[in-house]
């Protein structure tokens, strides 16, 4: 068995149902960067039935605030933030039609009980690993929310960008298994 | 008196930015290439391998090597005999701030932390200073992110507090700071002083290099147990299970009142930055 799996963004339900917790997934495509103020955003057009300004139909939201990016490169040091401050808003995302979600840490009861019923995914990717991630951006666009600098969404080319499963489409949590040794 | 002049101290600050940000410690590093070689879990494994490349990737790319370059917080020592051209906290900010612009470093300070409406800033970080004997100024950086900092404990003890007791709250503050945290952490203990004096103490534990001991025998001791306890609670690298939860456990104590014992814990991510300068 190989030691990771390839996907490629957008990426439909079918192909996240094989996918368990603790496996290690090499991404392809696009990865849409929103944190703390993007999530509040959002999440007020969404309350006001308004429309997003790009769609989340099978698309994968990154928890990352960007360092900027040096001359000749694409963008600096682009890590995971903490994912538990998304919690509040991520049910809301998730019925927007959000496939999946890369962060770092451990997510809510009620997020673990939306992922399933929207059979979603759960991501870590390497937490305070900001430079070697950078490496795996190989192009990146202002989608919208300028005006929120670092927080604004962004969207990321990637190429074999390092993904574990953390929480999968049937609730497998490796968190949970994690305590268990 | 010795004149220090305010371009010296810009100078110096704009290097410890550079260096804290971009190049993990040496004895982070070596840490974290002995835990590797003991980690029992093989994601444990994996995982502690990325860190190690990402600090490779960090100092050869001169990347920040994690995008949280925190708020820079400086430990300053000024012996009695120094002066310095230009006043000295404000000194210090300001060059922080102008050498994370320049290295493309993020601003990630939030100039009202209540009402949020203001832009992102570099500036002004945290500087604390003390006075000691001498004629040498030293500066240390210590850029913190946040991540780890949320995840901070303070507890004011009774005086009578059994040991264990101090010891249970450690420990447990390391466990509930868990993934998100980014483990493997530095846990900096401070004990004593004032409420205030322990979270400093706490923070200011953080600078010691993990491969020296507590000079206190008695506090070198505590150190080893508490770390073999955190180890023990099998959170692992980035929270995916294993027996590599901490890289080190430092203590700084100072004398309190008869009636307290005040216990602060910092948590340091495995991205544990800083740098020193002499000048």
């Amino acid at each position: 068995m190989a030691e990771y799996i390839t996907i490629t963004t957008p990426v439909s339900r079918t192909m996240l149902q094989p996918l368990a917790c603790g496996q290690q997934v090499r991404l392809n495509g696009i990865l849409y960067t929103a944190r703390d103020q993007a999530h509040r955003r959002m999440a007020q057009l969404l309350a006001g039935k308004k429309k997003l300004p790009f769609s989340l139909e099978n698309q994968i939201i990154y928890y990352c605030g960007p360092n900027p990016a040096p001359a000749g490169r694409a963008v600096g040091a682009c890590g995971p933030t903490t994912s538990g401050r998304m919690d509040a808003f991520t049910p809301a995302l998730l019925s927007a039609g959000m496939a999946a979600m890369v962060g770092k840490g451990e997510r809510s009861a009620a997020v673990i009980a939306a992922i399933r019923r929207h059979r979603a995914v759960y991501f870590a990717t390497y937490s305070g690993c900001g430079a070697l991630l950078s490496q795996h951006v190989q192009a990146v666009r202002l989608v919208c929310f300028g005006d929120l600098g670092t927080e604004a969404v962004y969207a990321f080319a990637v190429r074999d960008f390092p993904l574990i499963v953390a929480v999968d489409a049937r609730g497998g949590n490796i968190y949970e298994q994690a305590g268990q040794a | 008196m010795r004149v220090i002049a305010a371009r010296t101290v810009r100078d110096a600050v704009e290097r410890l930015v550079l260096e804290a940000n971009t190049r993990l410690r040496p004895d982070v590093r070596a840490a974290l290439q002995t835990a590797a070689a003991r980690e029992k879990k093989k994601i444990g494994r994996a995982m502690l391998h990325a860190v190690a490349e990402n600090a490779r990737v960090a100092a050869r790319e001169r990347l920040a090597i994690c995008q949280d370059t925190g708020l820079p917080v400086v430990f300053a020592e000024i012996g009695h005999r120094v002066a310095v051209a230009e006043p000295l906290v404000e000194l210090i900010k300001r060059a922080a701030a102008a050498a994370y612009r320049r290295y493309f470093f993020r601003a990630s300070i939030q100039p009202d932390p209540l009402r949020r409406e203001k832009k992102m800033s570099y500036f002004p970080g945290v500087v604390h200073i003390d006075i000691v004997r001498g004629e040498r100024l030293r500066l240390w950086l210590l850029p913190k992110g946040f991540g780890c900092e949320n995840k901070s404990q303070l507890r004011m003890f009774n005086p009578t507090a059994p040991l264990a007791e101090v010891e249970n709250f450690i420990v447990e503050s390391v466990r509930s700071a868990g993934a998100s945290a980014c483990p493997p952490f530095v846990v900096g203990v401070g004990i004593g002083g004032t409420q205030d004096c322990a979270a400093l103490l706490a923070k200011k534990s953080l600078l010691r290099r993990l491969n020296v001991r507590n000079r206190d025998q008695w506090l070198a001791g505590l150190e080893e147990r508490l770390l073999r306890r955190i180890n023990a609670l099998g959170v692992g690298p980035f929270g995916f299970g294993g027996s590599t939860t901490a890289l080190g456990v430092a203590v700084l104590e100072q004398p309190t009142h008869i009636a307290g014992l005040p216990v602060a814990v910092n948590i340091s991510c495995h991205a544990l930055r800083s740098a020193q300068a002499i000048i």
